[in-house]
């Protein structure tokens, strides 16, 4: 089944004026881990909030769950997690994972133990009456991810969630954000910038061009599941990610890109030969 | 992400959320009271006349023989500011939920909001005992909740709208309408905004009473003893005066402040209580 579904859409921002996304047209089934990679100013995040239903599209069709995506965001069919884990500093751990349900209206007894499984699966145990502030970053996107999935919405939408951690947390969370995409089955939609995120996580890797953002190639990922931090050592991830930066590449985007420490010395491996 | 073990902080009990630990306090105590023993020293060395700067323990003193007269002026004039405080507060934060929640409104009402805030409320005193009545309560409360009004409306309005565009967008991504949004975000976002207002407005609102005193009324008001004992060149007992009106003035804001303390735990400015 199409979780995700985008035909010819283009978002202009102003009247007639900066063209930020050009007929992108993308299908993605359920079960899929799809990311969204390309240089800043590509439009990735405008093209995940239309998904979302948080900006409209100039033009094209937006079917998500197999209705509009105005629908489907009333009908809460994705959750969200951003780069900053958004979490409201007034409430708990506990408190902040829950505030979907309590909006949803479940009521005490339900939302407490729905909160609780969540709160093992992410790890914080111990933490549940502990307030925003004193959490690390990482503490807190997990807090973040932990909320997004609490409804267990069938599409999950991720706007670079990991992009201000360090490497090491960032690399702990991945295989974290792994298990629980494939314990939920539930359908991502992930979008970064780091080349070696966006395949080692993906199922496909979506490459986007800079200004106006179009659709530049997209890449298989068959590095077999589950993945582990040895498929980073592996050849074909490291052919991977060559794909993806000549893609990148050859849309005009990869002067923009930061490459991360691995990265840089595959860069200067393919220098050497 | 089990290789780290991070504790979790215990959280602070009810006395270290409501205060600090008491050395904290001890490096201000010494001013305060070298700032008293400086000075009736100079006051006494220097010989200073009585009607110019009477020394603190004449003060004290008077303070301790008038104490009747001076604490029933003294709680006739706090509530006149109490009064004054919580109709100006309310007002202030009921009108910027609707302007905050109403934009078009905020920006047709905004302008002469801004432009009354710079009207010397305090001149209206006057005009005010002749509304109300010099000898009605309500005249001062007027005052001081004019006075009250403005700040409180400022900063929470300000808390209302400086809400971070991620947090509507997640509350949007929950299908959460405007209702719900004010209440599960901007009007606890306002809190510590709407705090730092009530702070300030408890100082304007002793203002108010004690000056709305100065232009008549009852006899037994703060501002009324003040001035009459200056006018009749008893300066100690004017400075007695003066004297109790600070320690309300100071008991109002830390009331205030004590409930924003207790309210606020998991604000990030109630950390050094709880680390």
């Amino acid at each position: 089944m199409t979780v995700v579904s985008l035909e010819g859409v283009s978002k202009e921002f102003g009247t007639g004026g900066v063209r930020a996304l050009q007929e992108i047209g993308i299908e993605i089934a359920e079960g899929e881990f799809v990311s969204l990679i390309g240089p800043s100013g590509c439009g990735k995040s405008t093209l995940l909030r239309i998904i979302g239903d948080l900006i409209q599209p100039t033009s094209g069709a937006v079917v998500v769950n197999g209705k509009t995506a105005h629908q489907a965001r009333l009908d809460r069919d994705y959750g969200i997690v951003f780069q900053d884990a958004v979490l409201f500093d007034w409430r708990t751990v506990a408190k902040n994972i829950g505030l979907p349900l309590e909006m949803m209206g479940w009521d005490r007894r339900r939302r407490s133990d729905r909160v609780k499984q969540l709160i093992d699966l992410v790890e914080l145990t111990g933490f549940e009456g502990h307030h925003p502030w004193q959490l690390s970053g990482g503490m807190q996107q997990r807090v973040s991810i932990a909320r997004a999935l609490s409804f267990d919405p069938p599409l999950l939408l991720m706007d670079e969630p990991f992009g201000a951690l360090d490497e090491m947390t960032r690399e702990r969370l991945n295989l974290e954000l792994l298990r629980i995409w494939e314990a939920s089955g539930s359908t991502v939609v992930f979008v970064t910038h780091s080349i070696s995120e966006a395949v080692f996580l993906s199922t496909r890797v979506v490459v986007m061009s800079p200004r106006p953002g179009r659709i530049v190639g997209i890449v298989g990922v068959d590095l077999p599941q589950p993945r582990t931090a040895d498929t980073r050592e592996s050849p074909r991830f490291a052919e991977l990610i060559r794909d993806v930066r000549r893609i990148l590449r050859s849309g005009g985007g990869l002067d923009v890109e930061e490459p991360s420490g691995e990265e840089a010395l595959i860069a200067a491996e393919e220098g050497l030969q | 992400m089990s290789s780290t073990v991070v504790e979790p902080v215990p959280r602070g009990t009810l006395g270290a959320r409501v205060g600090r630990g008491l050395k904290d306090w001890v490096p201000a105590l010494v001013v305060f009271v070298a700032g008293i023993a400086l000075w009736e020293g100079l006051v006494r060395g220097l010989d200073i006349q009585n009607f110019l700067l009477p020394p603190p323990s004449d003060i004290v003193q008077t303070l301790w023989t008038e104490r009747d007269v001076l604490w029933s002026a003294a709680w006739f004039t706090f509530e006149e500011a109490l009064g004054g405080w919580v109709i100006g507060c309310s007002a202030a934060i009921v009108v910027a939920i609707v302007l905050a929640r109403w934009p078009l409104i905020a920006a047709a009402v905004m302008p002469f909001a801004i432009a009354a805030n710079a009207v010397p409320i305090i001149a209206f005193a006057p005009i005010t005992n002749n509304w109300f009545g010099a000898l009605n309560q309500l005249s001062k409360m007027v005052i001081a909740a004019v006075l009250c009004f403005f700040p409180v409306l400022i900063n929470t309005l300000r808390g209302l709208t400086s809400v971070r565009p991620q947090q509507i967008e997640l509350m949007r991504s929950y299908a959460a309408g405007e209702t719900q949004i004010f209440r599960r975000v901007r009007i606890p976002n306002a809190l510590p905004y709407i705090f730092t207002g009530l702070k300030v407005a408890t100082v304007l609102a002793m203002i108010g009473a004690i000056v709305g005193d100065y232009f008549g009324g009852s006899q037994n008001a703060l501002g009324i003893q003040i001035r009459r004992q200056a006018g009749v060149f008893a300066f100690t007992e004017a400075w007695a005066a003066i004297m109790i009106a600070s320690i309300l003035g100071i008991a109002f804001y830390a009331a205030v402040a004590a409930v924003e303390r207790l309210t606020m735990g998991w604000h990030p400015s109630a950390r050094a209580t709880t680390e």
